[in-house]
C-alpha cells in the first residue's frame, strides 16, 4: 500500500505576534512547526503500514526551509519526503494548493491512500483535503475519528458528519482527513531521528511539472481568491459590572439575580 | 458583464428538516440584494417532505428541489454529482453554503469540480462597487480581517451556523418551486454503512452554556461545569486549548474554529478570552466571566465579571440556586 501524507509547515500560532499599529503579522516572531493535525495523519499512516505493510511518502508544498518539517515526518515514520518548492508555487490559495498537490500525487501513482489533517492551524479552512480529492477524481471521507478496518482495497472508518457519527467504507484509492480524536501521535524513536537527519528530501520545482502545469494555474496567479485588503476589527466591548475577589458575595447575588430574571432554573423556563 | 447572475444558497436538510443556517444565509442574501438587486435562489437536495416553503418564507424567490430518498444519507459524492450540473445550468454569481461538518466537506469538492474559488468561514459578506462579492474572514487568530474577492465564477463561500441573525419567516412571500429528479443516484466508491451516534447536545442551540478554558485543570473537572449547566438547563462549552488537550470533545468547542453560540446566558470559567474564543460567543445575551486574572481579555465583553477562582465560585453559585429552588 502506498500512502501519501500531506504535511504543512505552519507558524507556532501561540507565539505569533501581531503588530496592531501596522496591522501586520510578524511571521518572524514565532518559530515554525509541523501542523499539529498532520501528526495525527502521519500516525494513521504508520498504523496502517504496521498492519498491512507499505510505503509512506510525506508530501509538502512550501519554502525550502519546510525541508525540516519533512525530516520530522520521516522521524515519525514516513519512508521519504517530497517538497514542492518554487517561487512559482508561492502565494497559492486553497485552489492552487490542492491543484498543485493533486498533480504531484499523480506523479506518485499508483498510490492507494492520501491522508491529511482535518485542517491547518494557520489557514483554518479545512478545504485542501476535499479539494485535492476532487482534482484527483478520488473519493474522500472528512473528519475521520477512528480507523475501524483496513485492507489493500478498502478502508472502513468512523467520521463526524451531520452532527453525529457515521461508519463509512471507502474503496481505494481515496483520501481521508483525520481529526485529533483518531489517535495519539507517538514520539519519534532515536533510530528514526538518526535516519531523518541523513535522509534525502526530494525537492520538486516547477520544472518537474512544466509539461502538465501552466504558470497561470498555480501559485498566486492560479489562485481565484485574493486578499484585497486587511482591516482590524474593533474589539467587542460591553460595559459590565466588575467584582473583585473581596466582593464575592455581591457578585454571586448579581449572577443569581440575573439567572432568576431569565427564569433559567426550577423547570419553569420560558419557551423560545 | 458576466453571464453569472443571482445568489444561490445550498440548503442542507436531514429527514426533510432544513438546517437553520440556510435560513440565515437567505436572510443575508436578501440584505445583499437590497442594494444590488438580483435573484435569490435556494437549492435543496432532499426527500419529498423537505421544507421548501420555509426557504421561500426566508426570501428564496426560486427553490430548486432535487427530490430523492438518496439524500437522506450524508454522501458528499452523490450530493456533488447532483449539485455541480445544476450550478452549471443556473450559473449563479454567488453560492453560499453553511459551514456545517457536511458543508465543509462538500463545498470544497463542488468548488474544485467547478474550478472556482472558495472562502471558508466568512464572518461577513458585502457587495463591492464593481458588483463583486467581498468575503470577510478573520485571519491569524482573529487579529485581522481579510477582505477577499474571487476572480472566478461562481464566487463561493461557507459561513458558520449562527454567524448571521435568524430571519423571521414572512408567510406572504411567494416563490417558484422547481422539482427535479436526481441526475445521479448511485456511486460505488464510498458506502455509508451505519449511523453510529447522534450528537447529544447541539451547543449552537443551547440557551445556557457553561464553558471552561485553560483554568480547568483536568477533564474530570468539567463534571463540575456540567452540573452547573444541567441545573440551568444548558450544556457545557470549551475553548480551543482544552479541546486540543483532549478534555472535551470538539462538539463542545466554542470559537472561530468551533461553534458559534448565542445563548441567553454564557458563563466563562477560566477562559482568558482570546479573539478566537470571543468570535464564537460575543453575541450571547448575557456573559458572565470568572477568571483569576483581572487583566483577562474576556472581561472586556462580560456583563458581569468576577475576579476569582471558578473552582470556588461555581459550587457556591450552584448551592445558592439549589437552596431556593428546593
Amino acid at each position: 500500500m502506498r500512502i501519501i501524507v500531506l504535511i504543512k509547515q505552519v507558524p507556532e500560532m501561540d507565539r505569533v505576534e501581531f503588530d496592531s499599529e501596522k496591522g501586520v503579522i510578524d511571521r518572524k516572531s514565532a518559530g515554525v512547526e509541523i501542523n499539529p493535525f498532520d501528526l495525527n495523519a502521519l500516525e494513521t499512516a504508520v498504523q496502517i503500514k504496521e498492519k498491512i505493510g507499505g510505503e509512506i511518502i510525506a508530501l509538502s508544498m512550501g519554502p525550502p526551509r519546510a525541508d525540516k518539517t519533512l525530516r520530522e515526518a520521516v522521524a515519525r515514520g514516513a519512508d521519504r519526503g517530497i517538497l514542492l518548492s518554487d517561487g512559482k508555487f508561492a502565494g497559492a490559495d486553497t485552489r492552487a494548493t490542492s491543484f498543485t498537490l493533486a498533480h504531484a500525487i499523480k506523479k506518485l501513482a499508483p498510490f492507494d491512500l492520501v491522508i491529511a489533517g482535518e485542517m491547518t492551524v494557520d489557514g483554518d479552512t479545512a478545504q485542501v483535503g476535499p479539494q485535492t480529492a476532487e482534482y484527483l477524481d478520488i473519493p474522500h471521507v472528512a473528519y475521520v475519528t477512528a480507523l475501524d478496518e483496513v485492507d489493500t482495497s478498502s478502508l472502513t472508518v468512523t467520521c463526524n458528519i451531520w452532527e453525529g457519527s457515521y461508519r463509512k467504507r471507502m474503496h481505494l484509492p481515496g483520501l481521508i482527513t483525520v481529526t485529533k480524536d483518531i489517535n495519539f501521535p507517538r514520539l519519534p524513536e532515536l533510530r528514526a531521528k538518526m535516519k531523518a537527519r541523513e535522509v534525502q528530501i526530494s525537492r520538486w520545482e516547477y520544472a518537474a511539472f512544466s509539461d502538465i502545469l501552466k504558470p497561470e494555474q498555480i501559485g498566486l496567479k492560479g489562485s481565484p481568491t485574493q486578499v484585497k485588503k486587511i482591516t482590524i476589527p474593533p474589539p467587542p466591548e460591553r460595559r459590565g459590572q466588575m467584582f473583585s475577589e473581596e466582593e464575592l458575595e455581591a457578585a454571586l447575588s448579581a449572577v443569581e439575580n440575573n439567572i432568576r430574571e431569565k427564569r433559567l432554573t426550577g423547570g419553569n423556563r420560558e419557551n423560545d | 458583464m458576466t453571464e453569472y447572475k443571482g445568489i444561490v444558497v445550498i440548503a442542507e436538510q436531514q429527514a426533510g428538516k432544513v438546517h437553520p443556517v440556510a435560513h440565515e444565509l437567505l436572510g443575508k442574501a436578501v440584505e445583499l440584494a437590497r442594494d444590488n438587486p438580483q435573484e435569490i435562489m435556494a437549492l435543496v437536495l432532499g426527500p419529498e417532505n423537505t421544507d421548501v416553503q420555509g426557504l421561500i418564507e426566508r426570501g428564496a424567490e426560486k427553490v430548486f428541489h432535487l427530490r430523492g430518498e438518496i439524500f437522506n444519507l450524508p454522501d458528499e459524492l452523490i450530493y456533488k454529482e447532483n449539485i455541480v450540473p445544476l450550478l452549471k445550468e443556473i450559473k449563479p454569481a454567488i453560492v453560499l453554503i453553511g459551514a456545517t461538518t457536511f458543508g465543509r466537506s462538500l463545498a470544497p469538492r463542488i468548488a474544485a469540480a467547478l474550478d472556482t474559488g472558495l472562502t471558508a468561514d466568512c464572518t461577513d459578506l458585502q457587495i463591492d462597487e464593481d458588483g463583486k462579492l467581498v468575503q470577510i474572514r478573520p485571519a491569524f487568530t482573529e487579529n485581522i480581517l481579510a477582505h477577499i474577492k474571487t476572480k472566478t465564477y461562481p464566487q463561493m463561500a461557507t459561513i458558520r451556523y449562527r454567524e448571521f441573525p435568524k430571519p423571521e419567516p414572512v408567510s406572504a412571500r411567494e416563490g417558484k418551486i422547481i422539482l427535479k429528479e436526481p441526475f445521479v443516484s448511485q456511486q460505488n466508491r464510498v458506502e455509508i454503512l451505519e449511523q453510529i451516534t447522534r450528537q447529544e447536545a447541539n451547543i449552537s442551540e443551547a440557551e445556557v452554556v457553561v464553558a471552561g478554558g485553560r483554568g480547568v485543570k483536568n477533564a474530570r473537572d468539567f463534571d463540575i461545569l456540567k452540573e452547573m449547566a444541567e441545573a440551568l438547563g444548558g450544556t457545557i462549552g470549551a475553548s480551543r486549548d482544552v479541546v486540543d488537550a483532549g478534555f472535551v470533545p470538539k462538539a463542545y468547542q466554542v470559537g472561530y474554529s468551533g461553534h458559534r453560540v448565542k445563548p441567553r446566558l454564557y458563563i466563562a470559567c477560566g477562559i482568558s478570552g482570546a479573539p478566537q474564543h470571543k468570535a464564537g460567543m460575543k453575541e450571547s445575551e448575557t456573559i458572565i466571566a470568572i477568571n483569576t486574572d483581572p487583566s483577562a481579555p474576556i472581561f472586556s465583553i462580560a456583563d458581569i465579571g468576577i475576579v476569582g477562582d471558578w473552582y470556588e465560585i461555581i459550587p457556591r453559585l450552584l448551592k445558592k440556586l439549589k437552596e431556593k429552588t428546593d
